[in-house]
């Protein structure tokens, strides 16, 4: 319990704490909109070579 | 480091947080997933400069964090409806009183100098560490402390003392003055 450094200025700071986590986990919680995931997704592949038509086997590029 | 799946999905699991960073930091949800978008390509375009095994969100909130210092010097408070649009933001709207008091929250925190605003949410909302705060910020430790100790005494004054003005007697003595018809 608050103890050393008074009673009402703990409960403050505490409530303060309480208050800026809330905010912030108000919005960690909508978790990660599809506009993010779909760009590191993107970002991820390399792009297929738009001369390849199919993109089946990666090694089909070398020939 | 060649960007990985694994990599990548540690960035991918960094940015709901990343998007509380750039909107307690902004007040503007629309502008700071444009600093979150920013932020992203930047990390994957230098991801080489990336240390395998070193701290992934203390990098990408650096990012984020310089993204928006240079982006804010050019705007200043251009952008002046914060508390509107913060709580488009919101999936869930709080309750009417939960929601007043949490709009007089965000407007004392918008009222706190930005150094200390962000040392504040660094450590008591997203959880860093007073080292891994000084590091995305650029500055020392003990810096890191202070500000965060006057941004909480600020916070305090402005929310649970300076209220008590609120209650000062001049609704009171107007209402009484204006009763009474002269």
């Amino acid at each position: 319990m608050p103890g050393k450094q008074g009673g009402l200025n703990a409960e403050i700071q505490s409530r303060i704490g309480h208050q800026l986590r809330a905010m912030y986990d108000d919005v960690v919680r909508q978790g990660v909109p599809d506009r993010f995931a779909e760009l590191i997704r993107k970002l991820d592949v390399p792009k297929p070579d738009p001369q390849l038509g199919n993109t089946g086997d990666p090694e089909d590029g070398r020939s | 480091m060649p960007l990985t799946d694994s990599l990548r999905d540690d960035i991918l699991a960094s940015v709901p947080s990343l998007r509380a960073f750039a909107i307690s930091l902004s007040g503007n949800g629309d502008r700071a997933d444009d600093l979150v978008q920013e932020t992203l390509l930047r990390a994957l375009a230098n991801i080489d400069s990336f240390q395998p095994g070193s701290n992934l969100p203390a990098w990408l909130f650096t990012i984020l964090r310089n993204l928006f210092r240079s982006d804010y010097r050019k705007r200043r408070r251009e952008v002046e409806d914060a508390d509107g649009n913060y709580a488009k933001t919101l999936k869930t709207q709080p309750a009417q009183n939960a929601h007043l008091e949490f709009e007089e929250f965000r407007a004392a925190l918008d009222k706190l100098p930005q150094d200390q605003r962000e040392a504040l949410i660094l450590v008591g909302a997203s959880g860093f560490s007073y080292e891994d705060a000084a590091a995305i910020c650029g500055c020392a430790v003990g810096t890191i402390k202070s500000r965060v100790n006057r941004a909480r005494s600020k916070l305090s004054a402005l929310l649970y003392v300076e209220g008590a003005d609120d209650f000062g007697p001049d609704d009171t003595v107007r209402a009484v003055i204006g009763g009474s018809g002269g």
